[in-house]
């Protein structure tokens, strides 16, 4: 892992049109001015809850969906206006479910040389087979699936498949948007392992994306944590589990089952009252401050700032000293 | 010890599909006794919901029974005609299931079907039932239950509606909730306080509880016991503590390895059960798991292996462990059943 920058984001949004024209116009602000990078051989862990916004962080960094606003860096280069086609060769993404990201219709071999064709990596049919055969070995299939179809397949070989074709170009940075929510347990840790794996073999970056604090807290070397559009807390993975200063991650880490009874016994369990708030209209000041038990009128009026508060450790809260 | 609530015995169910037979229910022998919470454990397809549905009696085309038989309190559920099935349904036995987005009637109001279930198996009047269902929200801990019992599914969130789901299930007071992956479908957060709540209920109540669950970590927190199931099998029984820390069956060691644990502060590699989940199609000859097995023997692919008893409330099915019994010449395995 280096020091260097690999992707960058500054004061990234994301709105989405839901309805309505004019004055009536109605904005889901899915991400709201979210900055943060990556660092070269870094995995950065993105978690929150449905409709957080961390996919849609994953999605607009890669100019799936345009940015309403803000500026995208890959390698030093703004490329929030730049043609993305020699840029999808470096930057890939694996999605949430195997079962709808491969088509049904194409064999394994032409879903991973898609991408070979389309970037014209291989000089010879002979070349383009060979490379396709490369890569499914690479992720523990072998030759004989490349004439099959998806639905053959399990789960937990699909994603394997997803990831060949994400890797068959050969990319720098992959995007793991939920990879192995969809998986049996059993199977889970397989893909994870692969993931690591493949990471220190390839020297890839990853933003990995997921609900499950104890996976990402596996995988990555930061995590940031994302609440109604908001990067909430970011720090390196250890500083974030065990001393994590933001009362929403507090609530997070402690809202999950430890497998482990004697543990769960003694476990004091932070309930949060209430609901997510709806994305399309969100509290005003502090996105947080309807579940949270600190909440201050300050809270309510104006917005926290994002800050450091130790080396490498930001958060966004007006009561840090009263959590701690 | 308290009363057997509830007994299946050699418990055997298929699916008859165009494609061939699927056993979802291979001898499946479970008891639960008042008052307990028993979780059931397993990846999809193992069994556990089809398991729920036949205390239910809510096994349906192309499904049949073909052997065993469930007691609930006494009665058999088979040789129970579909009026007695419907008395008992909602009444004695409720279920919780995963999706609340789906499980609902959208077009009726919430109040509507909490009273559906009172004025079908009750005598009380419409009154009453509509303050059963106002005490029922309150119980369940929705605000404003007056203004909630004229909304419909809609216009609550998922977590509003499984606090609803639980309101249904519990409106007759039942001897056993049985809970179908209730959190699966719901964000960390909203899953803990549903968790909390029906820990709660049951200290207020006292119903048994059978908990189904993909996720080790709501076993270890709810549970007392535990049976750990495998391509339509239960492979290993036993008290929460038993399985978390004395697993005898390796599907079980390998589930407990397999899993990331959040307050590790060494960063120790994962060990996966390598391979795939049962073609249930096509299952193995002997031990479902064998394939999969990291300690394989020859006989583990021919036979299934017995049940062996590690202790008076654990059990597990594993060649390896009657092995170990007949050398210890502890042979109280075999069919000890």
């Amino acid at each position: 892992m280096s020091d260097k920058k690999l992707v960058e984001v500054q004061n990234l949004k994301q709105y989405f049109h839901v309805g309505g024209i004019g004055k009536q116009k109605k904005l889901v602000k899915a991400v709201d001015d979210v900055s943060f990078y990556i660092n070269k051989g870094e995995i950065l862990g993105l978690v929150g809850e449905s409709g957080c916004g961390k996919t849609t962080t994953g999605r607009t960094l890669l100019r799936l969906y345009e940015p309403s606003s803000g500026k995208i860096f890959y390698d030093g280069k703004d490329i929030t206006k730049a043609n993305m086609l020699p840029y999808r060769r470096k930057m890939q993404i694996v999605f949430q479910d195997p079962y709808a990201s491969l088509d049904p219709r194409m064999t394994v071999g032409d879903i991973v040389g898609e991408a070979i064709d389309i970037h014209k990596l291989a000089a010879s049919k002979n070349e383009r087979t060979e490379k396709i055969l490369t890569m499914l070995e690479r992720v523990g299939l072998n030759s004989e699936h490349a004439n099959r179809y998806p639905h053959e397949f399990s789960g937990g070989q699909r994603q394997r498949i997803g990831i060949a074709r994400a890797l068959a170009v050969d990319p720098e940075f992959i995007v793991c948007d939920e990879p192995i929510s969809a998986l049996d347990v059993s199977i889970q840790a397989q893909i994870i392992n692969m993931f690591e794996r493949l990471q220190q073999e390839m020297g890839l970056t990853y933003l990995f994306i997921a609900h499950d604090l104890s996976v990402v807290k596996y995988i990555s070397n930061r995590i940031g944590v994302m609440y109604l559009g908001k990067l909430v807390e970011l720090a390196e993975s250890d500083e974030l589990t065990f001393h994590s200063v933001h009362p929403y991650t507090r609530s997070l880490i402690s809202a999950i089952p430890i497998a482990d009874p004697i543990m769960a016994r003694a476990h004091k369990r932070i309930v949060l009252e209430g609901d997510v708030p709806s994305p399309l209209n969100p509290p005003s000041g502090c996105r947080f401050r309807t579940r949270c038990p600190y909440a201050t009128t300050q809270c309510a009026e104006q917005e926290p700032e994002f800050k450091e508060v130790s080396a490498g450790h930001y958060a966004a809260c007006h009561n840090l000293d009263k959590v701690r | 010890m308290s009363e057997l609530l509830l007994d299946i015995k050699g418990e055997r169910l298929s699916f008859f599909t165009s494609v061939g037979e699927v056993k979802a229910l291979n001898d499946v022998s479970l008891q639960l006794r008042e008052g307990e919470v028993l979780g059931i454990v397993g990846e999809s397809g193992s069994g556990k919901s089809v398991t729920a549905y036949s205390i239910m009696g809510l096994t349906s085309y192309p499904g049949r029974l073909i052997g065993g038989s469930i007691w609930f309190n006494g009665h058999q559920i088979e040789s129970m005609s579909e009026q007695e099935l419907r008395k008992m349904r909602g009444n004695e036995v409720s279920i919780i299931f995963q999706d609340p987005m789906t499980s609902l009637n959208p077009v009726f109001s919430i109040g509507n079907q909490i009273m559906e279930v009172i004025l079908l198996h009750t005598n009380k009047s419409k009154q009453e039932a509509y303050d059963r269902a106002k005490n029922l929200l309150e119980l369940v801990g929705i605000n404003e239950p007056e203004k909630r019992l004229h909304q419909y599914p809609h216009e609550l969130s998922g977590g509003m509606r499984q606090r609803v789901m639980i309101a249904i299930a519990l409106a007759c007071e039942p001897k056993l909730l049985i809970a179908d992956e209730p959190t699966t479908a719901l964000d960390m957060t909203i899953q803990a306080q549903i968790l909390e709540l029906i820990m709660e209920l049951r200290r207020k109540l006292g119903m048994s509880i059978i908990m189904i669950t993909h996720d080790l970590g709501i076993v270890a927190n709810m549970c007392e016991k535990i049976a750990v199931m495998y391509a339509g099998k239960i492979v290993e029984y036993g008290t929460v503590d038993e399985l978390f820390y004395q697993p005898a069956h390796e599907y079980t060691k390998g589930l407990l390895l397999s899993i990331p644990k959040l307050n590790a502060t060494v960063h120790e590699p994962l060990i996966p059960i390598e391979g795939t989940p049962v073609d249930m199609l096509n299952p193995p000859a002997g031990c479902p798991f064998a394939p999969r097995c990291a300690s394989c023997m020859k006989i583990c692919l021919k036979e299934m292996p017995p049940c062996t008893y590690l202790s008076e409330t654990h059990y597990t099915a594993c060649w390896l462990r009657q092995s170990e019994a007949w050398q210890l010449s502890l042979a109280e395995g075999g069919d000890a059943k």
